[in-house]
């Protein structure tokens, strides 16, 4: 295969990601209508409860809708992520995955191209989700919104391949409720996008120490960060180590040799 | 290029402890039509599964037109079209969007590719559903798409696991009748798998393959001779009441 046919593999998948989801419109307003109603309603409740103090990356003092907003924009990305492996498994259970995996490609390509396409589509979402919380005075600098991309490209990644691994792992659709209650509830609500770590340090330190091992954590605070100019080292090379961990994961779990799906199909 | 499509030697493999395939053996020529008949769990689906390296054998060796699919696979998944049992066409994508999209997984440029598409949709007679969503087709229409698909990209050996079942007499006729042409004309080398022995010909290759095993291989003639019988059914049912026995 050519450089050029592996362009056109990546091209079909990223176009079908988008098709499904063009035409999934339930989709594409469900994406969006979450993190809003966190963000007018939600916000606008706790804002005098939650009151924020001066804390990196913020100047000054700021409304607690502006601190959530990147916090919502990693939920964006983490329910994306998780649709997205919820739809793998679809695809495995219907059959449509097996077409991807006999194409003569490598493996970790074809998987690689299915998480590019999934993050693309979410990070599109993210951006309606800015453009939107502009509206309701959510302004960080312009300039954070070009330097926001490669931040929600590397979160998108690490959370579709942990999807991508969970979904290598769950045995049918049903199963996947359960990665509601086990994953994408603890990871969001254990992380710093609602409130900042030294508030949760205050109540408990055991879920302060949860939180801070958290990768979400690591993935909102490189978000939030990149969207006012700046970079959190810290939080960079825990979000791309636990991407290159999450991938790895994900690439066992979809080798015909060593992975899952040979041991749970049987007949 | 190999003078064999498919070489199968000694292939087993297991799901845990329990044994599906013992030693399967058998070659495909070029152009050959070749039936892989057995009853439901006889280790048809499973030798696709392999062939087409959603598993991995766990002995034996599996080459297509001589590249072993264990070191070249790509090479040899190049020169596949498969049909699977279970459908696995998308749904909520149009015909043409889907006949798109497996081009592209086939690395092929979907621009040069829109004369074929339209062509392959002629072939079947659904040029005028082109744009309709799959979800809209009847079962046996996605059987069509889903087997001009899997010849969309000339391969040079066609699997097709049970492609004909759940569809009415005429609808079955029609998709035989399509892959025999293209056997015949283009030298494609096809494996059939299916249960139901009316669609073997006598001029057809025959494997009947039975608990996991291949109880005998050669043309339908040659497997009616050695079982003594008048039909293929009841070569079938000979083979398999004493292979179980």
């Amino acid at each position: 295969m050519k450089p050029v046919q592996y362009l056109r593999c990546l091209q079909g998948i990223l176009v079908r990601e988008v098709l499904r989801f063009v035409h999934q419109r339930e989709r594409f307003f469900g994406a969006l209508v979450r993190p809003l109603v966190w963000l007018f309603i939600f916000a606008a409740g706790f804002r005098s409860v939650l009151g924020i103090s001066i804390i990196p990356p913020y100047q000054t003092y700021i409304l607690y809708e502006e601190y959530i907003v990147p916090g919502l924009a990693t939920m964006i990305l983490l329910f994306s992520g998780m649709q997205s492996s919820l739809s793998m498994v679809y695809d495995r259970e219907m059959g449509s995955m097996r077409m991807l995996m006999v194409s003569p490609f490598p493996r970790w390509y074809l998987l690689f191209c299915k998480l590019i396409a999934g993050s693309l589509v979410s990070i599109a979402q993210v951006y309606l989700f800015l453009g939107i919380a502009w509206f309701w005075e959510v302004e960080p600098p312009l300039f954070g919104y070009l330097l926001v991309f490669p931040a929600l490209l590397l979160a998108s990644l690490m959370l579709g391949a942990l999807g991508l691994l969970l979904s290598s792992a769950i045995k049918q659709l049903e199963n996947f409720a359960g990665v509601m209650n086990f994953v994408i509830f603890p990871m969001f609500f254990a992380s710093s996008a609602l409130y900042p770590l030294w508030r949760i340090r205050d109540s408990s330190v055991i879920l302060y120490e949860i939180c801070r091992f958290n990768p979400f954590t690591h993935a909102v605070e490189l978000i939030r960060f990149s969207l006012y100019g700046e970079i959190n080292w810290t939080a960079l090379f825990v979000v791309v180590g636990s991407l290159l961990l999450f991938m790895a994961g994900a690439l066992v779990g979809y080798d015909p040799a060593r992975g899952l799906m040979t041991r749970k199909q049987g007949g | 290029m190999s003078d064999v499509a498919l070489d199968l030697a000694g292939v087993s493999f297991s799901y845990g402890r329990r044994k599906v395939l013992l030693d399967v053996t058998f070659a495909l020529a070029p152009g050959e039509f070749c039936v892989l008949l057995g009853i439901n769990g006889a280790g048809k689906t499973t030798l696709f599964s392999l062939i087409t390296r959603l598993f991995v054998c766990k002995g034996g060796g599996i080459h297509i037109y001589g590249h072993n699919l264990r070191h070249r696979s790509l090479e040899a998944l190049a020169k596949l079209g498969v049909v699977f049992q279970q459908p696995t066409l998308d749904l909520d994508l149009t015909l043409l969007q889907n006949l798109r999209y497996h081009c592209a997984l086939q690395g092929l440029d979907p621009g040069s590719m829109q004369q074929p598409i339209e062509q392959a949709l002629i072939d079947i007679g659904l040029e005028d559903r082109a744009g309709d969503k799959v979800r809209q087709l009847s079962g046996g229409q996605r059987r069509r798409v889903e087997l001009a698909r899997a010849l969309l990209h000339r391969p040079r050996l066609l699997l097709a696991d049970e492609p004909t079942v759940g569809l009415d007499i005429h609808s079955r006729q029609a998709i035989l009748q399509q892959v025999r042409e293209r056997c015949r004309r283009d030298g494609v080398g096809v494996l059939w798998a299916t249960h139901l022995v009316d669609e073997v010909e006598p001029g057809d290759r025959l494997v009947v393959l039975h608990e996991g095993e291949v109880l005998t291989r050669g043309s339908a003639a040659q497997v009616m001779e050695e079982t003594g019988t008048r039909s293929v059914r009841d070569a079938f049912n000979h083979l398999t009441r004493s292979g179980a026995s």
